[in-house]
């Protein structure tokens, strides 16, 4: 991968030379006002980060507006976190008199999570992992070698990502209906990996532009095929692009309520997102309980952007600079 | 992909009516749209009670309320359960003329000495055959919290003019007399329908809702006008609401009169130990036109289909007897207080006083409806109506306009 | 496939080179079987639902052919239609004009080598973690007019959701609220990829951080722009669930896609009519998309 990151520096990629020429050509050819040596240190003192006044303000900015995105967030763990007795006979906005996680006890017996959670890692897994096995294939294609129908294919693919999904559900499920997989989470993680495709086709095709053409005309040198190719050398430097998918596409398929609602029919067999409906009467609604069933949802995806953060950051980079 | 392996594609499904179902008496499903604590548990209990009964075996499928109803078409399309919960009326009728449900007279040989003559007709088809059985019903009506009305003197309006005067009077008071929330919509439905059977009678309103006369006519512009007077003392902001933030208000007293369902009553349920529940009470919404009275009420009624696709309609058939039964009934009017058992052989011994009264207006209306939502075509209903009725209750002026749409709108839906 | 090559830079004009057979057969599984896979999902039932617009069915019952008549009445006699383009175009316009550049600036700021410069990150990620569903709901709490926490510590009592001359943008600061983390981390990946170099070559001219900004590292991201692009188009023609959560996308909430599934889905089922705004929003995206993706390709074909 290192190779990827250090594309800037690279002579022989045209792409970054060009960019380095407009750096270039717009350094010396700007009318910048004041171009004088003097003020060069600056950018050296700026990598060091010392406490300036500057950055006092900076930080100082940065804290109030993350306290300010993180209000809503806090609200509903503080509304999750507190009896719904209370809260309805003191309103929502007052001082807690008792805070505890019975909430969550109940949401998660009550909604029978555990089991709920398990649905959604059976469609989110599969799904996730056919698709980027699959987009990798199709992207490797697409990038390494070139052909007739080479953008076309891209575009096919791309496009078909853009499409709002109640655009297809009718028709698709009929589709379902008569291939026999309506109602199976087989048939959800087909459809997911259908429409998902687009997007990781996109993002992987533009990393593996980026990877060195040598690499390719080497392996051949070697004899190897191209199925080797693929799966012996550029798969395995596409892995921070697949890590930063991953984490993307787990999250999305995560939380997608439409498909499982239109194309799955057993209670039994719906994703978690569906539980949290579950735990919202027809006719009476315990804002708490829903509060603390919707923190509970949401813990698996935080916990793996927290936990995979490092690449995902990484994996877009490359992905977005070649 | 040509156009006709298209048409192919999307034509499969469906299925003309009539045809039969078969007689199996294997192990069957019930699809349950009952998510919440209580009437799950009652549900349960129904069901075990039957399985105990009969030996046959019953697994429930339990979806949430909301997504079962989206769902209700992929659903029995699709791979249904043998019996499932649904609604009365034109909802029911619906899926009977499609012929997406099994035809259960034979059900009702048996049950049909346990309801009055209303309840089978709520439950019969346009072809004459019965394909519903009722479990429960609620009626819509004006509640109030008696200790409200108790310590500022006011008397149960009886005229449309008495209850203009204590709203007036609330007003004054600080009140908001008329509790009112319908951002989900339907809500304001069960203010039209109540107006339009006081104005201008039950046939008129049965007529209107199939489409049969037109939403621009003099009759549904009064009900609009006599709407408009209202709105003065409609809470504030409803379109912003949601029904239980709107019951808290009554619940607290800062509202005074709201006109709902009985369902209301589970934000009282737990609410000051179980007196708030006491304190609650409600009147049928009062005489407007001297020629039609009181004599109509929403009362709409839920219970159970057979799909049409059963293997196992013995079983099915079984279970719907049962579900008809006063034993039943009474498991489930028991667990939840805001509903009312329509079997007229039930042991009505737990009642609340909430629920005596509602099987006791109920009982003396001459007509009862089910709802515009149900009453309707739910494509008319829902994307016409919903909407509609907002943009009045927002510019109440406008109403003509309003009106020319939704009529334009009918005759668009009302064609097949 | 026939001029199927390796690609090569085309500077160097490298002769064509011949795959065996098995190589060939094998590249054309590997693209096939993906191409395949959303030709069946994904644009066979798109072709479907062009079909399904010109036909009145209730998916039961036989379908009828009845030409251009849904298209008609949505235009004339649908009142929501067109309140539901302008909210869709509203909705794209603030992400790509306020919530866009928003997340810009916080990469910016995030990519200055700051201390601690994980944990802003990931608090203002965490939001695009969520779901839309969950976003609806978790506002809900903050707007409800009596017992909201906005209201209730302001004093006022205005209707959030309920006045539909502002509710609309309440809940665009709800999806911006979550939009922004996304474009922030889409940028910063950009912002990361680069050369630190050039950036100092520009300050030792002399330029100041916006100038350079401007000038020198704005253009250089031009490839994440057009991630960050297609992104914000997504997500402003596929807004659906948190208007859906709040109320059914009714009452100054409309959109397109609310009024596709109010049409299709439960019992409406006015399928033929329900499609045919289907095919406005596919016909819009295809539009935008398709001239985007044109331009995008064609000059990265010919670097």
């Amino acid at each position: 991968m290192s190779a990827a990151t250090l594309t800037p520096g690279e002579p022989d990629s045209a792409r970054d030379g060009a960019a380095a020429g407009t750096a270039g050509a717009a350094t010396p050819g700007a009318p910048l006002p004041g171009s004088r040596p003097s003020r060069g240190g600056d950018g050296g003192a700026d990598r060091k980060a010392p406490l300036r006044p500057g950055r006092v303000i900076l930080h100082v900015s940065l804290i109030l507006w993350g306290a300010i995105w993180l209000v809503p967030l806090a609200w509903a763990v503080y509304t999750s976190l507190r009896p719904y007795a209370e809260t309805a006979e003191k309103g929502y906005v007052s001082l807690p008199d008792t805070l505890n996680f019975d909430n969550y006890v109940a949401a998660w017996t009550q909604a029978d999570l555990p089991h709920y959670f398990l649905n959604s890692l059976y469609i989110a897994v599969p799904a996730v992992v056919v698709v980027l096995f699959m987009s990798s294939m199709a992207a490797f294609v697409l990038a390494r070698f070139s052909f007739k129908l080479n953008l076309a294919m891209l575009m096919f693919f791309t496009a078909a990502n853009l499409l709002p999904q109640q655009v297809i559900i009718t028709p698709l499920y009929r589709m379902f209906l008569s291939l026999d997989i309506y109602n199976t989470q087989f048939g959800v993680v087909l459809i997911n990996v259908a429409f998902q495709m687009g997007f990781c086709v996109f993002v992987l095709s533009n990393f593996m532009k980026a990877l060195p053409d040598e690499l390719g005309e080497a392996a051949q040198v070697d004899g190897a095929g191209v199925w080797r190719q693929y799966y012996q050398i550029v798969l395995p430097l596409t892995r921070p692009a697949l890590a930063a998918l991953a984490t993307l596409e787990f999250a999305w398929i995560y939380n997608d309520f439409f498909w499982a609602l239109v194309l799955l029919r057993d209670g039994d067999a719906m994703p978690v997102t569906s539980a949290l409906n579950n735990l919202k009467g027809a006719f009476f609604t315990d804002n708490n309980l829903v509060a603390a069933g919707a923190v509970m949802i949401a813990l698996p995806t935080v916990v793996m952007f927290l936990a995979l953060q490092k690449h995902f950051v990484a994996g877009l980079t490359l992905g977005s600079n070649k | 992909m040509g156009l006709s392996a298209l048409a192919a594609l999307t034509a499969c499904g469906g299925g003309g009516g009539g045809a039969s179902v078969s007689e199996g008496t294997g192990d069957i499903t019930f699809g349950s749209n009952q998510s919440d604590a209580v009437p799950k548990a009652a549900y349960q209990k129904i069901i075990d009670g039957f399985v105990k009964e009969s030996g046959s075996k019953v697994s429930i499928n339990t979806v949430d309320h909301n997504t079962f109803q989206e769902q209700i078409n992929s659903y029995l399309q699709g791979d249904p359960d043998d019996v499932f919960s649904w609604f009365s009326g034109y909802r029911m009728r619906f899926f009977a003329d499609q012929g997406l449900a099994g035809d259960i007279s034979s059900v009702w040989d048996t049950i049909g000495k346990n309801f009055s003559e209303s309840f089978k007709a709520a439950a019969t088809a346009s072809d004459g055959k019965q394909y519903f059985v009722p479990l429960s019903y609620y009626p819509w009506a004006v509640f109030y919290r008696k200790s409200v009305f108790e310590d500022k003197g006011y008397e149960v309006p009886t005229t449309l003019d008495q209850m203009t005067e204590i709203s007036t009077d609330m007003l004054k008071e600080g009140l908001d007399p008329i509790a009112f929330g319908d951002k989900d919509g339907w809500p304001a439905m069960g203010t039209f329908d109540i107006l339009n059977m006081r104005i201008n009678g039950y046939d008129y309103h049965t007529k209107l809702l199939a489409g049969e006369d037109s939403w621009e006519s003099d009759q549904v512009k009064e009900v609009f006008n006599t709407w408009t007077k209202l709105l003065p003392y409609h809470q504030k902001g409803g379109l912003g609401r949601d029904w239980q933030e709107t019951a808290q208000g009554l619940l607290q007293k800062k509202s005074g009169m709201y006109l709902l369902g009985m369902f209301v009553s589970q934000q009282f349920q737990d609410a000051e130990g179980g007196d708030a529940l006491k304190d609650l009470d409600f009147f049928t919404f009062p005489e407007i036109n001297p020629d039609y009275g009181t004599d109509s009420i929403d009362a709409p009624i839920d219970g159970f289909m057979m799909s049409a696709k059963t293997q196992n309609g013995g079983t099915a058939k079984k279970l719907l007897e049962y579900l008809g039964s006063a034993e039943a009934e009474k498991i489930n009017a028991d667990a939840d207080k805001g509903l009312v058992g329509p079997a007229s052989n039930m042991d009505t011994s737990n009642y609340t006083d909430l629920q005596k009264k509602a099987a006791e207006v109920v009982g003396k209306a001459k007509n009862i409806a089910q709802f515009m939502d149900r009453d309707t075509r739910p494509d008319f209903a829902s994307t016409v109506m919903i909407p509609s009725i907002q943009a009045f209750i927002k510019n109440p002026k406008d109403i003509n306009n309003i009106l020319k749409d939704v009529e334009a709108q009918k005759k668009a839906i009302f064609v097949g | 496939m026939s001029t199927l090559t390796q690609k090569t830079r085309p500077a160097k004009a490298r002769k064509v080179r011949r795959y065996s057979t098995t190589d060939r057969v094998v590249l054309a599984l590997m693209l096939g079987i993906p191409a395949l896979v959303v030709l069946a999902f994904v644009w066979g039932p798109a072709l479907g639902s062009v079909f399904l617009s010109f036909t009145r069915w209730n998916g039961v019952t036989a379908i009828q052919p009845v030409g251009f008549q849904n298209y008609e009445q949505i235009a004339t006699i649908y009142p929501p239609f067109w309140p539901a383009l302008l909210n869709n175009v509203i909705w794209l316009l603030v992400l790509a004009l306020v919530a866009t550049p928003l997340g810009l600036f916080l990469a910016v700021l995030l990519d200055k080598n700051i201390r601690g410069t994980r944990i802003y990150q990931s608090v203002f990620y965490l939001p695009v973690v969520l779901s839309l569903a969950l976003v609806g709901f978790i506002w809900t709490l903050l707007y409800s007019q009596n017992q909201g926490l906005i209201n209730q510590l302001s004093g006022a009592h205005v209707n959030w959701l309920g006045n539909s001359d502002i509710n609309i943008w309440a809940v665009l600061v709800a999806a911006s609220w979550r939009h922004v983390g996304y474009i922030m981390v889409l940028y910063l990946a950009g912002l990361k990829g680069v050369d630190p170099s050039i950036k100092e070559a520009a300050s030792i001219d002399g330029a100041n951080q916006r100038q350079t900004f401007f000038r020198v590292v704005f253009p250089v991201l031009k490839p994440i722009n057009v991630i960050v692009l297609v992104v914000t188009v997504i997500e402003g023609l596929r807004a659906f669930d948190i208007v859906y959560i709040i109320n059914k996308g009714t009452n100054g909430l409309e959109l397109l896609s609310v009024l596709i599934t109010n049409n299709i889905i439960g019992e409406a089922s006015r399928i033929g009519f329900g499609s045919a705004i289907a095919v406005i929003l596919l016909v819009i995206s295809l539009v935008f998309i398709v001239t985007y993706l044109v331009q995008t390709f064609r000059k990265e074909d010919a670097r």
